[in-house]
């Protein structure tokens, strides 16, 4: 770490304690309160259609998840605090039975700032096929290999709210690791990767401070938002340990700045993000952009039927650092709109360059007033071993959810 | 119509000018719905709970609980915020509209699960409201360059003496060719609307009940039945603990907003 680096990190330190203990020490809670509880208890079950090509790992994957979430105001509503954690229990990858706490945030709200100070999940972003300019949280990859879960993060976020925009300032004292597969679990190379051998780039390993500043807007018929990331690459690089019987990840520092925008104009919606990440060993550029139209009460019945297409381009062509280097995402989204509140999503990407794909389908119905019911499966067809996804050619699964809510 | 109509006309000829006598039925509508519409003026703004009912054709009921503040903006659409409890499954769900007359409006909704603000499209105009049997646009404010109007009759319906105006919707992408709307003479609320499709033919009969007077000016009703006469199904939506004049601003109501409505 340089000295500017550590200089700059023990001033912003000071800064963040004094402002804590300042409002802190000005606020009181109040004696009672009352706590709101809500959240789901779910069952599921994931069948693989083939075996695994790897000695461990099953076909059939049973598993529990329970997420609460309490809640508590006082304040006139002005304060408040969420608490919602998260345990999986799997029955055959033990790296996918975990725990995390998605949540545990103190939020102050005032007429033109609101502050945030605890664990949190923040979303960046307008595109469906990929997410590149969502950098606050680390993802949960076994969880859903989809990457659409989020692990939670420590941070102080501040927004101010003005007439051209709102500005989010972030300060994340703690960094959070990805979680991948273990030596049962499916969805993984041949190698498993060792998360208790995570290094680092930075000397100060996972208690690197990562800033970040955000501004979005919305202007008519715009909605745009463009952020600057510094802190530790989420994304971390995978090397071989020195006697090459597993993975080590390996977290570099980068600055991503990036862009998103949406135009909406009557059923279209015209969307694109685009991100420039530079770290010590590379730099490059990444584009998602498409539309998506929706066709609503389809045939004179009350189902909507939106279409979506997008172009995913990445310029790291020297090395399968990214799946999605150059393909295509084309889907559907059904919406029966009924009492049950039905849905079907249905996607794939293509390579352009190679012509692999990946199958996604996503399917939900409301049981009753309290259960609900989910179905989803990927599937895929990879024929190019050196595409990051050819390691998972054989992990085609459909996977079953009932949920009770409360 | 008969000798009530005609002193109508007379006392309007003898206090106003002699143009009045040509009043066609569609100013006489028009007219109509610029007194409704004034008489709900200066509310500034409005919070209510709404318990929605929604019944299918074997009597099958199903619950949906949702809590709705709105903006009154002068010479534009309402702003609201509706936030979602129940169904369980989308509780936390809110959805922000700045509705505006003839422009689409803007909407954005928000997304717990995913912690993603969405801006979706106004289009979907005629679709379902939460699987009920209200439509998006039966439940948007009303702002008058919205329909074109056309007074039909007068008629008395269950003991109320109503107007009859035909209200044809000006602004794209309606379910409705037309409705039908009884409105009270004496307060100018609404008792009743037939929703006829683009195919002209009845499909749905909202019936308003239980109306209670609020800062001695505001009518609401607490009852409102949609019975849609083609599927059979049919949708109460119950409303309550209404506040109004809180001090709200457009402040209240931006997509930042959304993200921590609970």
């Amino acid at each position: 770490m340089t000295l500017r680096r550590m200089i700059l990190n023990a001033n912003v330190k000071l800064w963040v304690k004094k402002i804590a203990f300042a409002l802190l020490g000005g606020l009181a809670v109040p004696s009672v309160l009352a706590v709101e509880l809500s959240g789901y208890a779910g069952a599921e079950y994931r069948y693989f259609l083939h075996d695994s090509a790897l000695p461990f790992p099953g076909q059939h994957v049973p598993s529990v998840v329970l997420a609460p979430e309490f809640y508590t105001e006082w304040d006139d509503g002005q304060q408040s605090l969420l608490f919602s954690p998260f345990l999986r229990l799997d029955g055959e990858d033990a790296e996918r039975t975990h725990g995390d706490i998605g949540e545990l945030q103190w939020l102050l709200v005032r007429d033109d700032w609101e502050l945030r100070v605890g664990v949190g999940k923040v979303f960046w972003g307008v595109a469906e096929s990929q997410h590149l300019v969502d950098v606050i949280n680390q993802t949960d990859l076994v969880e859903n290999s989809d990457t659409e879960d989020k692990l939670g993060q420590p941070m102080i976020n501040l927004s101010v709210f003005r007439d051209w925009g709102t500005v989010d300032l972030f300060v994340m004292p703690y960094f959070r690791e990805r979680t991948f597969a273990g030596r049962d679990g499916r969805l993984r190379g041949p190698l498993v990767v060792n998360t208790d051998a995570a290094a680092y780039e930075s000397g100060s390993g996972r208690h690197h401070l990562d800033v970040a500043v955000r501004w979005s807007h919305s202007l008519g018929d715009w909605d745009i938002g463009v952020s600057h990331f510094y802190g530790i690459n989420r994304e971390p690089q995978l090397l071989l340990n020195s006697t090459a019987t597993a993975l080590i990840p390996f977290y570099e520092t980068m600055h991503q700045t990036g862009l998103d925008a949406q135009y909406t104009v009557e059923a279209w919606l015209w969307k694109l993000e685009t991100i420039r990440r530079e770290t010590d060993t590379d730099t490059f550029f990444a584009l998602t952009g498409g539309v998506e139209y929706t066709f609503y009460s389809v045939f004179e019945t009350d189902v909507d039927v939106g279409l979506i297409a997008e172009y995913l381009f990445d310029d790291r062509d020297d090395a399968p650092k990214t799946a999605f280097e150059d393909d295509v995402l084309m889907g559907a989204r059904l919406t029966w709109n009924d009492t049950q509140s039905t849905e079907l999503l249905f996607g794939l990407i293509q390579d352009l360059s190679s012509e692999d794909i990946g199958w996604n389908i996503e399917a939900s119905r409301r049981i009753g007033d309290r259960w609900k019911l989910s179905v989803e499966g990927r599937f895929f067809s990879v024929n190019d071993n050196t595409s990051v996804l050819y390691p998972v050619r054989r992990d085609d699964y459909f996977q079953l959810e009932l949920a009770r809510y409360f | 119509m008969g000798i009530k109509m005609r002193n109508y006309l007379l006392l309007l000829l003898l206090a106003v000018s002699p143009f009045v006598l040509a009043e066609t039925n569609a100013e006489k509508g028009h007219a109509i719905a610029l007194e409704t519409d004034n008489r709900d003026k200066g509310w500034q703004d409005s919070f209510a709970e709404m318990k929605m009912v929604l019944r299918n054709r074997h009597g099958k009921e199903s619950v949906r609980l949702i809590r709705v503040t709105n903006l009154e903006m002068d010479g534009d659409g309402d702003k609201g915020l509706t936030v979602f409890d129940e169904p369980r499954d989308i509780k936390g769900t809110a959805f922000l509209s700045y509705s505006h007359a003839l422009e689409p409006d803007e909407q954005w909704i928000y997304l717990p699960a995913l912690k993603r603000v969405k801006r979706i499209s106004s289009s979907n105009k005629s679709g379902p409201f939460m699987g009920s049997e209200f439509a998006y646009e039966d439940i948007s404010s009303f702002e008058i360059p919205k329909y074109s109007y056309l007074y039909l009759r007068d008629e008395v319906i269950n003991g109320i003496d109503c107007f009859v105006l035909e209200l044809r919707p000006q602004y794209k992408h309606s379910g409705y060719i037309k409705s039908h709307v009884w409105v009270d003479k004496v307060e100018y609320r609404r008792q009743k609307i037939d929703y006829y499709d683009r195919k002209d033919s009845l499909l749905k009969i909202q019936t308003f009940s239980d109306y209670q007077l609020y800062l001695d000016q505001y009518w609401r009703s607490h009852t409102m039945t949609m019975d849609n006469q083609q599927n059979g199904k049919s949708t109460t939506l119950y409303q309550q603990n209404f506040k109004f004049k809180a001090g709200l601003t457009a402040d209240d109501f931006k997509k930042n907003d959304l993200k921590r409505q609970r």
